[in-house]
């Protein structure tokens, strides 16, 4: 079996907002919209306040709340382990943006653009009226990852059918790969490494990792 | 509790979700009252009464609620697709139950035999428990998934439905109905306290339990206190036989309607704010010792 997962490494993430950059860039979201963000956080009381960078997306969970109640069954788990919505199925009830726990969907009603009421030419060759008034979400770049299937090519090791943001990390922070291949680089580092899950108590199981010590 | 910090730029706190407003929150309120008021006039049927006039009011409540999902969704003329994954959806079991309670219904205005409209009255109480499941299933917002909320949503249409079919029936039944009511109100308020005390043990946002304390006091007098009142001062009224007695059974039964879509509104579109977001360990760098984060939730700490 393959189930992909992301490891991210808290210490090494500078918070550049460079994966954030890659996936829209990657995905043409709208404004507004963020598939992949990076939170800045300040925790803790004055004089020992610390500052961390947590980048947050959708965690493709083991067992996504977010499937469960959508009523279309629009949104999938794959066998892979990516959760995936079906645009042309999605009626845009938003129960599974109540559903998710990370806050990792967006709706957007109506079309928008950078500059104004009508796109730039970027924005008119990219734009995707299929993606007005339903669901979107990070989707783990998966025409890449379904690519790599008809290449023979590795997501995680092939920068071709490996997620934008991982692609773009500046500092290694991000590493994509196949959780059942005990030689994969993300099953090497998270063997050697201490990480949680966000929210873990929900029971959602979550395939994003945070890494945020050795051993 | 401790007090609601505001929180520092960049931090997500737990936001009002932005996605339902009150189209949502109208589905949950007519449905209730709809759900509750077909399961009441049901029973009621079983006596042998005219109550063919609740059973469409309940019915055309419930079918008003789901015009105000089709005008909020993003894509009305899919609606349909609504009926593919009764598998584990409640919002599927919904539209499912939705659809026998209107084919049960048809069939009890059309032949007033009380066995369907018992019928229609079970299918009642299962379109609002499903409802009630509809937000515990919803895992984002922590007022919602709470383990007592469902319960307060069921016991509130029940109270509603309580409420209505009081108000509509006349003669002896109506005396009956409002013992009923004085019921269901009662075991509205006890739910309504174990879901607040709830929401306070189990942390949830902050900001959630306070759009409720602005409500509590209010919503247990109008909506409980007052309406128990007046319908054991009708009661009382009727045994001495005073007039009067209809008008406050009335009132008492519209004051828990009233309150228990003032609920439901502060339900889905003032108190459901998202799960945030949490930090479970900082990072460790350099020679720092490692720790657990202090703030889980931030903005809520």
């Amino acid at each position: 079996m393959t189930r992909y997962v992301m490891s991210i490494d808290l210490r090494r993430c500078v918070g550049c907002q460079t994966c954030t950059a890659a996936c829209k860039n990657a995905n043409a979201t709208p404004p507004g919209v963020q598939w992949r963000r990076v939170l800045d956080l300040e925790t803790g009381e004055f004089p020992d306040v610390r500052r961390s960078f947590l980048p947050t997306a959708c965690m493709h969970c083991a067992e996504p709340p977010c499937a469960e109640v959508c009523p279309t069954e629009a949104t999938q788990k794959r066998r892979d382990g990516l959760v995936t919505i079906d645009y042309d199925v999605c009626i845009g009830c938003a129960n599974c943006v109540m559903a998710c726990p990370y806050e990792a969907r967006s709706i957007v009603h109506e079309p928008r653009f950078a500059y104004g009421d009508q796109p730039i030419a970027s924005e008119a060759i990219r734009f995707d009226p299929s993606r007005i008034s339903v669901a979107t979400k990070c989707s783990f770049c998966k025409e890449r990852i379904d690519a790599a299937a008809a290449s023979g090519r590795i997501p995680g090791r092939d920068p071709e059918v490996t997620p934008a943001c991982v692609n773009s990390c500046i500092s290694g922070a991000m590493v994509f790969g196949d959780i059942d291949d005990p030689d994969s680089a993300v099953s090497r580092l998270l063997a050697k490494t201490q990480h949680f899950h966000m929210h873990e108590e929900l029971g959602t199981g979550p395939s994003v990792y945070y890494i945020w010590d050795h051993a | 509790m401790k007090p609601n910090r505001p929180p520092l730029p960049g931090q997500p706190a737990p936001r009002l979700q932005q996605h339902w407003d009150w189209r949502a929150a109208g589905n949950f309120i007519c449905g209730g009252s709809g759900g509750g008021l077909v399961l009441f006039a049901g029973l009621a049927g079983l006596t042998g009464v005219e109550v063919r006039p609740q059973l469409a009011a309940g019915l055309a409540l419930v079918a008003l609620g789901l015009l105000c999902v089709w005008f909020e969704i993003g894509r009305p003329w899919r609606a349909l697709n609504v009926f593919r994954h009764i598998r584990t959806s409640w919002m599927t079991r919904e539209a499912s139950v939705a659809l026998a309670l209107f084919g049960t219904g048809a069939l009890a205005l059309l032949t007033a035999h009380p066995a369907a409209q018992a019928l229609a009255g079970l299918c009642g109480l299962a379109f609002v428990y499903a409802q009630a499941r509809i937000l515990a299933a919803d895992k984002g917002i922590p007022a919602w998934r709470h383990a007592r909320c469902a319960p307060l949503v069921l016991g509130t249409g029940l109270a509603e439905g309580a409420g209505l079919i009081v108000a509509t029936l006349t003669g002896g039944l109506q005396l009956a109905a409002a013992l009923v009511l004085v019921l269901a109100l009662s075991a509205r308020l006890l739910l309504w306290r174990r879901y607040l005390d709830g929401l306070r043990t189990d942390r949830a946002p902050a900001a959630s339990v306070q759009a409720f304390d602005a409500i509590a006091p209010r919503l247990a007098m109008l909506g409980h206190v007052l309406p128990v009142g007046l319908a054991l001062l009708a009661l009382a009224a009727n045994l001495a036989g005073l007039p009067g007695a209809w008008f406050a059974l009335a009132a008492a039964g519209l004051l828990a309607v009233l309150v228990g879509w003032w609920f439901k509104y502060t339900l889905i579109r003032r108190a459901a704010f998202t799960q945030g977001i949490a930090l479970k360990h900082h990072p460790v760098r350099g020679g720092k010792p490692a720790g657990v984060a202090t703030a889980t939730r931030l903005g809520n700490a």
